[in-house]
């Protein structure tokens, strides 16, 4: 087989797993641009006349111009929720994962340990009796409370990622700052961070899609004021004609903004997919 | 400048022991070499100087103070690794600047002593650069520029030239003592190379695990070696330790071998001092302190030539005396011309001003 033919055939290939993994966001945008009976149409339109309908009618209301809809209101939420517990998560990951990774503490194995077990029940079965603290706290249906838990849920993920990163920094950096006349603090802000940007911007993604994509507990422990965009999309489907259009729409807005995230970090992501496999 | 005073300093990490009760002194103005093998304690020491080290036990002293508790920031100290440890994401220039930075120094000072730095140790051309995109002598050297320029009251080098070539090293090694006599700068310098410490030291503390063996001159540690660890350890190639006991040649004591025609009279004052280990000594003898002979002479020991390697400047003769598995083996330094075969007759003589007796129980030089 000569190399021509090998290279077509690898081009084939990757062109069949591409239309396998891009038809599904392809049919999502198409029916998002349709009108209602382009979208029931049998057999499926390839060629309609494209619409901005679905889009202006999701995060506008009618007649009263400038008033946000219960959609755009979540998608606000979700922005809100997703940023700030992803901030927490990190900042307060990169310092633990810093201190798990040069200093040695007692019983640090078990707290490291504590820190994963976190993660160790699917978050389903801790709904309710969070539910349940939930209402008594005050904290149902607000953005302080979805926050508080993604926070939670994301710092022990981002503890052991950027441990690894952390561990691959060698130390004799922040020994070096210490007797160029810096205190621990400062080396670790001057001379630790720099070094750990694309530990934290991979970290940071991870953290920001599980927050942004998460839909149980924003179900159950929401209802309007905090509720975000996951539970909400679904609930358009119930009331009355299912319109595939918004919900076209509002599916392809959520994608959106972490599609945009995603590729703006997508060097480190790189970097962050092969941590600990690199040599400084 | 100032002098750098150590106290019974002990540190172990989990089980093992690092340092174990070391005192020395560097003084003010010297180069003071701290050399062993892998494990010995020296790095542990020199990082407990620079307060990267907290030791278990001891104190610590930088110009007649106290400094055990003050941060490594505090100790007004220079530290150079081995691994040079500048910055990745600044610039030689800024790596430079960064410890004038930590003192809140004037913009133009800075720049003054930046400069300065850069034009002595020629690295001018690569202040725009990333650490990344030099060569390993040039990181060496920014690595030591970025000790000198804060002038502090010490320097403290790890093995800095451990990972330069050998060409590079030698070079650097003679612009290291240069530059550390004509900034009369006090230095401690860790290293596990004998010749470094031969070639730069005022003084050598040689180390071997965790403990403080001997300290001295590059001469005394060369011509008095204070203990079996010491004599083996500096010199290259190493000195000859025989294992003999003390016996008699005639009506004259002597240092003899059981089993092997090895025996060398020694003077009856001498008889005396190593008396008290007389079953249980170790003869030392440097290699060059070996004298050969074609031909016999009266009082020389025959041996046989096992290998020589002719190294150009001299030539190393591997020399068996008598026969079978158990027969010492001697290594004598010898003038490059000289060439021998293998298996070949040759009869040597030792000078018995160099020679040095040790007690192998306790390691001591019996003096």
């Amino acid at each position: 087989m000569n190399g021509r033919i090998k290279s077509g055939l690898a081009l084939a290939a990757i062109g069949l797993v591409l239309v396998i993994y891009l038809l599904p966001i392809y049919w999502i945008v198409a029916t998002s641009l349709k009108e209602y009976s382009d979208i029931l149409a049998r057999p499926p339109k390839f060629v309609f006349a494209p619409t901005l309908r679905n889009y202006v009618s999701l995060l506008l209301v009618p007649g009263e111009g400038l008033h946000a809809t219960p959609f755009a209101a979540r998608l606000l939420n979700s922005v809100i929720i997703a940023s700030l517990s992803t901030i927490f998560a990190v900042a307060m990951g990169t310092m633990t994962a810093y201190a798990f990774s040069r200093f040695r503490t007692r019983g640090q194995g078990d707290w490291q340990f504590f820190i994963l077990s976190t993660r160790m029940l699917p978050p389903v079965v801790v709904v309710i009796p969070i539910f349940l603290m939930y209402r008594a706290l005050g904290l149902f249906d607000t953005h302080a409370g979805l926050i508080v838990l993604y926070t939670a849920f994301n710092v022990s993920f981002a503890v052991w990622l950027l441990k690894g990163f952390m561990d691959e920094i060698p130390k004799e950096y922040e020994e070096a700052a210490l007797v160029d006349g810096y205190s621990r603090l400062q080396a670790f802000v001057r001379v630790v961070l720099p070094q750990a940007v694309a530990g934290i911007a991979a970290t940071s993604v991870f953290c920001l899609i599980t927050a942004w994509n998460e839909f149980a507990f924003a179900l159950v422990l929401t209802q309007n004021t905090a509720q975000t965009a996951p539970p909400y999309i679904p609930s358009v489907v119930g009331s009355g004609a299912t319109e595939w259009g918004r919900i076209a729409a509002g599916t392809v807005l959520f994608l959106l903004p972490v599609a945009v995230f995603t590729f703006v970090m997508r060097k480190h992501l790189l970097r962050g997919a092969t941590f600990g496999a690199l040599k400084r | 400048m100032a002098n750098v005073r150590v106290e019974n300093l002990a540190k172990r990490f989990d089980e093992v022991v690092a340092v174990d009760g070391i005192s020395l002194e560097a003084r003010d103005r010297e180069f003071t070499v701290f050399l062993g093998p892998s494990g010995s304690g020296k790095t542990t020491t020199l990082r407990a100087i620079a307060g990267l080290e907290q030791p278990d036990a001891g104190d610590i002293y930088i110009d007649d103070r106290r400094v055990n508790a003050l941060p490594p920031a505090d100790r007004d100290i220079a530290f150079v690794f081995q691994f040079y440890a500048l910055y990745p994401h600044m610039t030689v220039y800024d790596n430079l600047a960064f410890p004038l930075r930590a003192v809140h120094m004037a913009r133009a000072e800075i720049d003054e002593r930046v400069r300065e730095v850069a034009q002595v140790l020629r690295i001018e051309p690569t202040l725009k650069r990333k650490p990344a995109k030099l060569s390993g002598g040039e990181q060496q050297r920014v690595a030591l520029g970025r000790a000198m320029v804060r002038r502090p009251k010490v320097f403290l080098m790890d093995e800095p030239l451990t990972n330069l070539d050998a060409k590079l090293r030698a070079e650097m090694r003679a612009r290291l003592k240069r530059d550390q006599t004509d900034l009369g700068a006090t230095t401690i310098y860790v290293t596990h190379d004998q010749v470094e410490a031969m070639s730069m030291g005022d003084r050598i503390a040689v180390m071997d695990q965790g403990k403080l063996l001997q300290v001295g001159s590059p001469e005394e540690v060369y011509d008095h070696p204070a203990n079996l660890f010491v004599a083996g350890f500096i010199g290259s190639p190493a000195m000859n330790l025989i294992n003999c006991s003390l016996g008699s040649e005639g009506d004259q004591p002597a240092l003899v071998v059981p089993g092997s025609p090895l025996s060398v009279t020694i003077a009856s004052d001498v008889a005396e001092r190593v008396e008290s280990a007389r079953e249980r000594l170790v003869l030392g003898i440097r290699p060059e302190d070996v004298h050969l002979s074609r031909e016999s002479r009266p009082g020389w020991i025959a041996a046989e030539v096992y290998v020589t390697e002719p190294l150009g400047a001299e030539t190393i003769v591997d020399l068996r005396v008598g026969d079978g598995d158990g027969a010492p083996m001697l290594r004598a330094r010898t003038l490059p011309t000289f060439r021998a075969a293998i298996g070949e007759a040759i009869w040597i003589e030792f000078d018995r001003e160099r020679m040095h007796c040790f007690d192998r129980e306790s390691g001591q030089a019996i003096t």
